[in-house]
């Protein structure tokens, strides 16, 4: 009986304990200070516990008694724990809790770069779908890209002119390693496209200035792009249009550790050209043929080796009325043959290190000939030396071969260090020959460079990234150091500022090397201020640069490096996914105040290449109902200068001078979709319609000049407007196989 | 001595029993607070009290599939930042399918990845819709008399533009095999999911 009156009091000892509540109460702020609300508290290991309120407090009630740890959690911040002992008083406890450094709230630095692709963050400015489908691009990386601020409308040769560099000045760059022949080789007058498909990568920064100590040898800009890993599913894939036709595929293997594939695509622009007459007259039609093939396998530690290597050879002729004779024309052709290997490892190390390590070698040979011929396209000689000088032949070989190797260490949160070198070899040929003079050159430059940068989160709302660039180059026996510095401030929700200056060195373009290779690197300095707004919906920048150019490249009177030059402006930027709804389009607004003196030019100029004021406006708009995407994109660009010059003595005269028409580019393009929104289709297919121009405006980029100065023509584009219709299909190998096998 | 040692059991008998009586009463009320909960701050407060019941318990899987729930909820009603709240709820999913895997909890990681798609459908599709539907088959994989993965199905179907393969026309059938399975469904115990039937009910009268 004892027993059981010893086991009632223990009930009852309990139950009083149950009914006697503790008040615990207090306030979250944060390390600023400010309160914090929607905190979870919990009293740990019972049920009691709450959050707090939009002032910070809070207020709950427990029956447990004795020590007890409270914990304060909520995302974003590190979780706190207090150790508290409950007895027969209320407990008033205050918690401070630290902001967590994290990837996804921290400021990354914007000065100077549009980040593009699937990266992390929520929000981008350029998907590879948007390449395809902003309107009048033809699913070309850099036409897209030149619907960005900073980037020039030039339209008669290939390249991104960014804030008054020339084209040479912005290099592009794979998986890390420089590619050296990223476009079509060039025909006189006309733009070529790039070499690569946007659907090869899943990220482009397209660097306007200030970029990463990563990155060198570009004076102006970087496009820097990163290929895709894995692929979705095995598929095949065709494409037919009228001037192009091509099949792929691609098979991503079982356990999904491993994909391969390869493609082939055939160009003839015969057809198309006696459709839509051309300027001039096409005696080699354009045909190219083109092979890629790839292969991407993950490895053990999350790793990932890819490899991708495209071919291709082309030829194309056309005769030009030659400006100095009614009766004569300039035949030009040119055959094209480049090879291209990219081999990339990213591996994780472990212990907070990766490696990111790439080989890349690409050969590329252009035979150009020239030939003044008669009305009956005879190939003829006038003795006027400066008509005949005009038959040439030149043969270039491009080889360039590179290593590279860049390890990466976590410290401290998310602050990173980054540091590596790279070795370049690079052999370039260049046999040229006309009646007056031949050359015969080899240049081959050792080219080594070695780089570390650290980017420093302070807070999540200040960052700071730090690098330095050392380089060296054979060919020209010199060595650049070059320090980097940017910052990032969070000024505001979704808001932030950010600076960058930067030193770019640049070696001096192989035809002034050709000449003497007694010239040092080019330099350029940038200091650039931007302030961005960005979320899901809507990107709002402004940006204002001022670069300066130092040692450019003189080539009259005398070959050295006296030339100097600035650029100074700003640029504005809006793009706005959601006001109207399955509307997207964004603006793009760029002042250039640019001058510079250097090749021949007798003072400080305003290139021919820049334009003082650029707009651009990209639409698109996707009609679910018929399933179709409308896209329009329209650029203008106030006149450029142009100028006639002739040496007298040892400096060139300005014989005539001027701006030309302002440039106006309407275009258009359709993507009709009618797989979309099924789930799994068999057949996946595009069709698409693009018109380039579509306003027929007169576009006009400078002007050739006759010997004499006597006759100017303008150089404009070989037809008004480029048409474009195709249909891109695509077959789900897996899900056709399964098809097959389960009705069999 | 003898009832000393009964007296110890009973005892012991009584406290865990009284552990799972406080597990049932906390869950019981829990929920009817959430059938109760309106606003922004009384779902969170709900969703709150769910994770510490399951911080506490360590072993059962219901209140951070609740805990969950309420946050995929909170992110579809757009009670705060849509793409964080499905974060928080993917983290509580996550503990409740460390405990145990089961087609309710495929539902739940489907209204998480339905969430993540509609704060940006057009870019977000390929990964998060194609996602969402994956999620559903596997919850009707794991348990064929489970109603919730065709009423969630169903108002899928409903919201999606007939363009892209859903409306009415494809949403009622859905919704009639749904409510069919609810006539025979019975939860294993009061404190299992037993919703959606309204889902369902709405897909039909929407679509009259």
């Amino acid at each position: 009986m004892k027993q059981v009156g010893l086991f009632l009091l223990l009930i009852v000892l309990s139950a009083t304990g149950v009914y006697s509540q503790i008040k615990i109460s207090g306030i979250i702020k944060d390390t600023r200070g400010r309160n914090v609300d929607a905190v979870s508290i919990t009293l740990m290991g019972t049920y009691d516990g709450t959050i707090s309120d939009s002032t910070g407090h809070f207020s709950f009630k427990t029956f447990e008694k004795g020590n007890f740890i409270l914990e304060a959690k909520v995302l974003g911040y590190k979780t706190v724990e207090h150790p508290i002992t409950i007895n027969t008083n209320a407990i008033e406890i205050n918690f401070s809790i630290k902001e967590e450094v994290t990837e996804l709230k921290a400021v990354s630095v914007t000065a100077g770069s549009f980040e593009a692709g699937d990266k992390k963050r929520a929000a981008t400015v350029l998907s590879s779908l948007d390449i395809y489908t902003t309107g009048g691009a033809n699913a070309d990386i850099t036409a897209t890209v030149k619907t960005l601020p900073g980037a020039q409308q030039v339209g008669e040769q290939e390249g991104l002119f960014v804030r008054g560099g020339a084209g040479y000045e912005t290099k592009q760059f794979i998986d890390g390693t420089l590619v050296n022949n990223p476009y079509y080789s060039s025909i006189p007058d006309i733009a070529s496209r790039g070499r690569f498909a946007p659907s090869l990568f899943k990220g482009t920064v397209f660097s306007t200035g200030g970029y990463s100590a990563l990155y060198g040898q570009a004076l102006s800009s970087a496009l820097i792009l990163e290929s895709i890993d894995l692929p979705e599913r095995s598929e095949a894939q065709a494409s037919l249009s009228p001037i192009f036709t091509g099949a792929g595929l691609m098979q991503f293997a079982k356990n999904k550790k491993s994909s391969w594939g390869i493609n082939y695509g055939y160009t003839n622009l015969s057809f198309y050209f006696n459709i839509v007459k051309q300027k001039p007259d096409y005696f080699i039609m354009p045909e190219y043929h083109s092979g890629d093939a790839n292969f991407r396998i993950k490895t053990k530690n999350g790793g990932i080796i890819k490899y991708y290597t495209t071919f291709s050879y082309g030829v194309a002729g056309l005769r030009q009325p030659n400006i100095d004779s009614s009766i004569l024309k300039n035949a030009f052709s040119l055959k094209n043959t480049n090879w291209y290997n990219n081999l990339s490892w990213k591996e994780n190390l472990g212990n907070g290190w990766k490696m990111n390590m790439g080989l890349s070698y690409s050969t590329n040979i252009d035979n150009y000939d020239q030939q003044i011929q008669n009305q009956n396209n005879q190939p003829v000689y006038t003795g006027k030396i400066y008509i005949d000088s005009l038959n040439f032949t030149l043969n270039n070989i491009q080889n360039l071969s590179q290593i590279r190797t860049v390890f990466e260490k976590r410290i401290a949160g998310i602050s990173t260090l980054r540091f590596g070198g790279e070795y370049m070899y690079a052999y370039n040929s260049s046999k040229f020959s006309n009646p007056n003079f031949s050359y015969d050159g080899l240049l081959k430059d050792n080219f080594t460079s070695l780089f570390g940068e650290a980017d420093m989160y302070i807070t999540n709302g200040l960052a700071v990234k730090t690098g330095l660039r050392f380089e060296n180059s054979s060919l020209i026996n010199k060595t650049n150091i070059a320090p980097r510095i940017s910052l990032a401030y969070k000024t505001g929700k979704d808001a932030q500022m950010s600076f960058a200056y930067g030193i770019f060195y640049q070696k001096p373009e192989n035809t002034y090397l050709q000449t003497t290779t007694n010239l040092g690197y080019t330099k350029a300095t940038h200091y650039i201020l931007n302030y961005q707004k960005m979320n899901k919906f809507y990107t709002f920048r402004v940006e204002a640069f001022y670069k300066k150019y130092d040692d450019l490249v003189k080539t009259y009177p005398l070959y050295n490096n006296d030339g100097i030059g600035d650029a100074k402006g700003f640029e504005l930027f809006w793009r706005d996914k959601k006001t109207i709804e399955g509307f997207d389009y964004w603006i793009s607004y760029s002042y250039l105040d640019t001058k510079r003196n250097y090749l021949y030019y007798p003072m400080q100029l305003q290139p021919t290449f820049a334009a003082n004021h650029t707009v651009s406006v990209v639409t698109k708009k996707f009609v679910t109902s018929i399933k179709t995407g409308f896209n329009f994109t329209y650029s203008f660009a106030t006149g450029r200068p142009y100028y006639y010059m002739v040496p007298n003595g040892n400096k060139y005269d300005i014989k005539d001078q001027g701006t030309t028409i302002p440039y106006n580019n309407l275009g258009f393009s359709l993507n009709y979709v009618p797989s979309v929104g099924k789930t799994n289709p068999k057949t996946f297919w595009v069709i698409v319609a693009s018109v380039t121009n579509m306003l027929n405006s007169d576009q006009v980029f400078g002007y050739n000049y006759s010997h004499d100065g006597s006759i100017k023509q303008p150089i404009t584009m070989p037809a008004p407007r480029f048409y474009f219709l195709g249909i891109f299909l695509s077959w789900g190998v897996d899900k056709t196989q399964d098809a097959i096998n389960n009705n069999l | 001595m003898k009832q000393f040692i009964i007296g110890l059991f009973l005892f012991i008998g009584i406290n865990t029993f009284a552990q799972n009586e406080k597990f049932q009463a906390a869950m019981g009320g829990t929920l009817k607070q959430l059938g109760e909960a309106k606003d922004a701050s009384s779902f969170a407060e709900v969703a709150a009290k769910f994770e510490r019941i399951g911080d506490a318990e360590k072993t059962q899987w219901l209140p951070f599939y609740y805990a969950a729930l309420t946050k995929a909820r909170m992110s579809m009603q757009r009670m705060g930042d849509q793409d964080q709240l499905a974060d928080e709820a993917q983290v509580l999913i996550d503990k409740a399918k460390a405990i145990e895997k089961n087609s309710e909890i495929n539902c739940v990681e489907s209204m998480i990845a339905t969430s993540k798609m509609l704060v940006d459908p057009q870019s977000r599709w390929m990964q998060y819709g194609q996602a969402s539907m994956q999620f559903l088959e596997d919850a009707k994989k794991a348990d064929a008399t489970n109603p919730r993965p065709y009423a969630l199905q169903s108002i899928s179907l409903k919201n999606t533009p007939e363009a892209f393969g859903g409306g009415c026309g494809v949403a009622k059938p859905v919704a009639d095999k749904a409510l069919e399975l609810f006539k025979t469904f019975k939860p294993a115990s009061a404190l299992h999911p037993n919703w959606g039937n309204e889902i369902a009910q709405s897909v039909i009268d929407g679509c009259k």
